[in-house]
C-alpha cells in the first residue's frame, strides 16, 4: 500500500502555539511530503505604522510579538537613530541589553515548557510556566508591565534601573541557577524527551545555510552565527558571547529538534551570566538622551533616509528597515523581517521523513510567534463572576504598586 | 432451602451494587489521580469531583454523529466498550469476597475483555470517518498488539506457578491468587522472577489505561485526541467512564495479582468485619496501585512515538516477562 493521504495540522492546533497550517501528505505515519500555508493571523502592522508617527509607532511595533516584543521596539528604534543620528547614553544601551536577556530567558523558558507540552511531558510544562513567572515578575518591577514593557525610547530607556531591581534580578538569577536543572537533565538526559527529540526534524548545516536559518535554529545545526559577537550592539561590545553551539557540548552537531532545546536550555545559561555581567558593570550617567519627547519628534521630522536596525533577538535575527522623509510626520514606509520568517523557510525540509507524531514538535521547534489574549474569566468556584479588562487592568496596577512598596518576595513561590 | 433463582436473583443484585460503586469510585480515582497529578505539577488542580461533573454536563449535551460516520459502529463501540469493562469487575475477587461471577470466568476472559474493550474502541474510531482518528484507532490496535504477548506471558506463568506449587484452587482463578500470596509460593530466585513480571505488568498498565508515555492512540497534541476526537455528548460521557474503569481495572487486576494482603488472609481468620475490612481495604490497596502506576508514570515521562512503544513492548518488556519466567521455572524445577 503506498496510497498517500493528506491531513492538516493547524491551523488551529493543540500543539501549536499561533496559527499556522501544515498540510502533510501521510504514508502511515510517515511525512512523505509538507506544504506550509501561513497567512491566517496577518494583522498589517506595516501599513497601520504608515499613519503615525515614529514615537507612536513604538508602542505599535511592540505589539508585533507578545514574547520579544522588546525585540522588535529596540530593532525599530535603532532604526529610527541609525537614520536620524542620535545617540544613546551608556547607561541606557546597558539597560537595554538588560531587557534583552531577561527577554531571551523569558522567551526560551517559555519554549522549553512549551516543547515539553508537545511531547506530551506535561510537568515540564508546567515548571517552565512556573519558572517564568519569576522573569516576567523583575520585567514588571523594572517597566510594570508583564509583556510589552514600553521601555525603550529613541535615545534612551524610559524607566531606570534601581536598587531594588538589583536586588530582585539578582535573585532571579540564583533562582534559575538553581531551579533550572530539570531542562538540562531532559536534554542530557530523560529517556523519552532523547527518544523523541534525537534525529527528529533535522536541518543539516548545509541547508541551514542555504534556507538562511538564524539563531538557535541555525547555532543547532552547528552554524557558529550570532549577532551579539559578529556585529555588537548596545552594551554586548563591552561583554563577550560566543555563540551556543551543540558541537560544543555534545562533539557534534545534528541539527535536530534536541538539539535546538539543547541550544536553547544553554543560552539560558549563557543570559544568566550576561545579566550579572551587565548588572555588575552598570555605569551612571542619564538614561535618554532627549528626554523631551517633542524635540525628538521635531527633529525626526526632519529627518530623511532609511535606517537599518538589526539584533539578535531570542528567536534569531530580528531586522527592521524604516524609511522617513524629510518634512513628513508619519512613518514613510517599515519593514519587518520576523526571525521566524527566515526559520520557516526550512520547516518542509525538516518535516520529510518524519513521523506524524513529529510535525507538532518540528513546528515549535523553531519556535514560532504566539498570539495574546484580552479577557478571561477568573473564578473561584462560589463566588464566580466576570472580570472585565478594566478590572484586570486595575489588578494589574495594584499588583504593581504593592511589589514597588513592600519590595520583591520571589515570584514563583507566591 | 435456597432456589437456583434466589442465588441467581442475589448475583445480579450484588452485581449490580458492585459495578454502581465501581463506576463511582473509578470516576473518584480518576478525580484524585487528576488532584495527586496536578500537585506534583505544583498546580491546584480540579475539584475531586470534577470527572463526575464532566459526565453529568456531557450527559446533557447533544449527541452528534458525524455525516461520514458508520452510524451503527460508531454508536455501538463507547456502549460496547463500557460495557465490556465493567464485565471485568464480576470477576475480580474484592478483598476476601468472593468474585460476583468468579465461578465463570478467569483472568483469560479479564485479558480479553481488556483487549476487546481497547478493540471496540478502535472501531469506534474507524467508524468515525476521520482520518485523525483513524491514525488514532491503527494506533490503538498496534499498541495492543504490542503489549498482549507480556501480558500473557505474565498471566501464563503465574497459572503455571500457581499449578506446580500447589496453590489451593483453579491455577487460572484470580481468586487462587487473591486467597494465596504467589510471593510466598515460590523460592528466592522465584521472587525474582515474579518482580519481573510483576515490573512487565507495571508497563503493561500504561499501554492499557492508555496514559503516561503511552497515551499515544489519544495524543493531545499530534492527533487532537485520535480515536475519540469525533465523539461527543453521551458518548463522550461512555467513553470516559470507560477510560476511568480501564484504569481501575487494570490496578485491581495488578492488585489481585500481586497484593493479595488482606486482614482474613493475616489473621486466617473469617468473620464479617473482617470480610468488610478488607473489602474496603482492597481498594485503598487499589488506589495505591493506580498512584503508581498510572499518576506517578504520566507525570514523570513524556509520550513516546507509536513504534518506539511498539518496540518497548515487544523488545524489552516482553524480554522482561520471558526472564521472569525462566526465573521462575528455574525455581520450581529445582525446588
Amino acid at each position: 500500500m503506498s496510497a498517500t493521504y493528506t491531513i492538516p495540522v493547524g491551523p488551529v492546533h493543540v500543539g501549536l502555539k499561533e496559527p499556522v497550517t501544515a498540510w502533510l501528505e501521510l504514508d502511515g505515519e510517515r511525512i512523505v511530503d509538507a506544504k506550509v500555508r501561513p497567512g491566517a493571523i496577518h494583522r498589517g502592522i506595516e501599513f497601520m505604522a504608515r499613519e503615525r508617527n515614529p514615537i507612536q509607532v513604538i508602542y505599535l511595533s511592540e505589539r508585533i510579538c507578545g514574547i520579544c516584543s522588546f525585540s522588535h521596539v529596540l530593532c525599530f528604534i535603532r532604526a529610527i537613530e541609525d537614520l536620524a543620528n542620535l545617540s544613546v547614553p551608556i547607561r541606557a544601551q546597558y539597560i537595554r541589553t538588560l531587557l534583552l536577556e531577561l527577554e531571551r530567558l523569558h522567551s526560551h523558558l517559555l519554549w522549553s515548557g512549551v516543547a515539553c507540552y508537545t511531547i506530551g511531558f506535561d510537568s515540564a510544562f508546567h515548571l517552565g510556566m512556573q519558572m517564568r513567572e519569576r522573569v516576567m515578575d523583575v520585567l514588571e518591577l523594572l517597566s510594570g508591565n508583564r509583556v510589552n514593557y514600553g521601555v525603550a525610547t529613541f535615545g534612551g530607556v524610559r524607566w531606570d534601573v534601581t536598587p531594588e531591581l538589583v536586588k530582585a534580578a539578582r535573585g532571579m538569577i540564583r533562582y534559575y541557577r538553581r531551579e533550572f536543572g530539570p531542562f538540562r537533565e531532559i536534554v542530557m538526559e530523560d529517556p523519552v524527551a532523547q527518544a523523541r527529540m534525537r534525529n527528529v526534524g533535522v536541518l543539516t548545516r548545509d541547508d541551514a545555510v542555504r534556507y538562511s536559518a538564524t539563531g538557535p535554529t541555525a547555532r543547532a545545526s552547528g552554524l557558529r552565527v550570532d549577532i551579539r559577537k559578529s556585529s555588537p550592539y548596545e552594551a554586548y561590545a563591552d561583554i563577550p558571547v560566543e555563540p551556543v553551539v551543540p558541537q560544543d557540548y555534545f562533539g557534534a552537531a545534528r541539527g535536530d529538534v534536541l538539539d535546538r532545546f539543547a541550544v536553547r536550555v544553554l543560552e539560558v545559561y549563557q543570559s544568566l551570566d550576561i545579566l550579572e555581567t551587565v548588572l555588575d558593570g552598570l555605569p551612571e550617567g542619564p538614561i535618554v538622551a532627549e528626554p523631551n519627547l517633542n524635540k525628538v519628534l521635531a527633529s525626526l521630522k526632519k529627518a530623511d533616509g532609511t535606517g537599518w536596525g538589526i539584533i539578535e533577538a531570542p528567536r534569531g535575527d530580528n531586522t527592521h528597515i524604516v524609511r522617513l522623509k524629510g518634512g513628513d510626520d508619519n512613518v514613510s514606509w517599515w519593514k519587518v523581517r520576523a526571525p521566524t520568517y527566515a526559520n520557516a523557510v526550512s520547516w518542509p525540509l525538516m518535516f520529510r521523513g518524519n513521523e506524524l507524531a513529529d510535525a507538532p514538535l518540528i513546528i515549535n521547534s523553531i519556535d514560532p510567534c504566539i498570539s495574546c489574549m484580552e479577557r478571561m474569566m477568573v473564578t473561584d468556584g462560589r463566588n464566580a463572576g466576570v472580570v472585565t479588562k478594566a478590572d484586570l487592568l486595575k489588578r494589574c496596577r495594584q499588583k504593581t504598586f504593592d511589589m514597588r512598596a513592600n519590595g520583591f518576595e520571589g515570584g514563583a513561590e507566591r | 432451602m435456597t432456589s437456583i433463582f434466589f442465588i441467581l436473583f442475589l448475583k445480579i443484585f450484588v452485581g449490580l451494587a458492585l459495578l454502581a460503586l465501581v463506576v463511582a469510585l473509578a470516576l473518584l480515582f480518576d478525580g484524585a489521580d487528576r488532584v495527586v497529578h496536578a500537585r506534583m505539577q505544583r498546580r491546584v488542580g480540579p475539584p475531586l469531583l470534577q470527572p463526575v461533573y464532566d459526565i453529568v454536563k456531557l450527559m446533557g449535551k447533544e449527541n452528534i454523529v458525524p455525516r461520514r460516520a458508520s452510524r451503527f459502529f460508531f454508536t455501538l463501540a463507547p456502549w460496547l466498550a463500557l460495557v465490556v469493562t465493567l464485565m471485568i469487575f464480576l470477576y475480580i475477587p474484592v478483598g476476601s469476597a468472593r468474585a460476583v461471577l468468579g465461578t465463570e470466568g478467569d483472568m483469560i476472559l479479564i485479558v480479553y475483555l481488556l483487549a476487546m474493550g481497547a478493540l471496540v474502541m478502535a472501531i469506534g474510531g474507524f467508524a468515525s470517518g476521520n482520518p485523525i482518528a483513524n491514525i488514532g484507532a491503527g494506533r490503538e490496535i498496534t499498541l495492543m498488539m504490542s503489549y498482549e504477548f507480556p501480558l500473557a506471558m505474565v498471566i501464563s506463568t503465574l497459572a503455571w506457578v500457581a499449578y506446580r506449587s500447589g496453590m489451593p484452587g483453579p491455577p487460572f482463578s484470580l481468586e487462587t491468587f487473591a486467597s494465596v500470596s504467589v510471593w510466598t509460593a515460590v523460592g528466592e530466585v522465584g521472587d525474582f522472577g515474579l518482580m519481573c513480571l510483576f515490573l512487565s505488568l507495571a508497563f503493561v498498565v500504561p499501554g492499557e489505561t492508555g496514559k503516561g508515555p503511552m497515551d499515544i492512540p489519544e495524543a493531545k497534541t499530534e492527533i487532537l485526541d485520535g480515536l475519540i476526537i469525533e465523539y461527543s455528548g453521551v458518548n463522550l460521557a461512555l467513553l470516559k467512564i470507560t477510560f476511568a474503569l480501564r484504569s481501575f481495572a487494570i490496578s485491581a487486576f495488578m492488585t489481585s495479582l500481586f497484593v493479595p494482603a488482606s486482614l482474613a488472609g493475616l489473621l486466617g481468620v473469617g468473620g464479617f468485619f473482617i470480610a468488610v475490612f478488607d473489602f474496603l481495604f482492597f481498594w485503598v490497596k487499589v488506589f495505591v496501585v493506580q498512584m503508581i502506576f498510572v499518576t506517578l508514570m504520566r507525570t514523570s515521562f513524556g509520550r513516546l512515538k507509536i513504534w518506539q512503544a511498539s518496540q518497548f513492548y515487544v523488545m524489552r518488556v516482553a524480554g522482561l516477562s520471558v526472564t521472569g519466567m525462566i526465573l521462575l521455572s528455574i525455581d520450581i524445577m529445582t525446588r
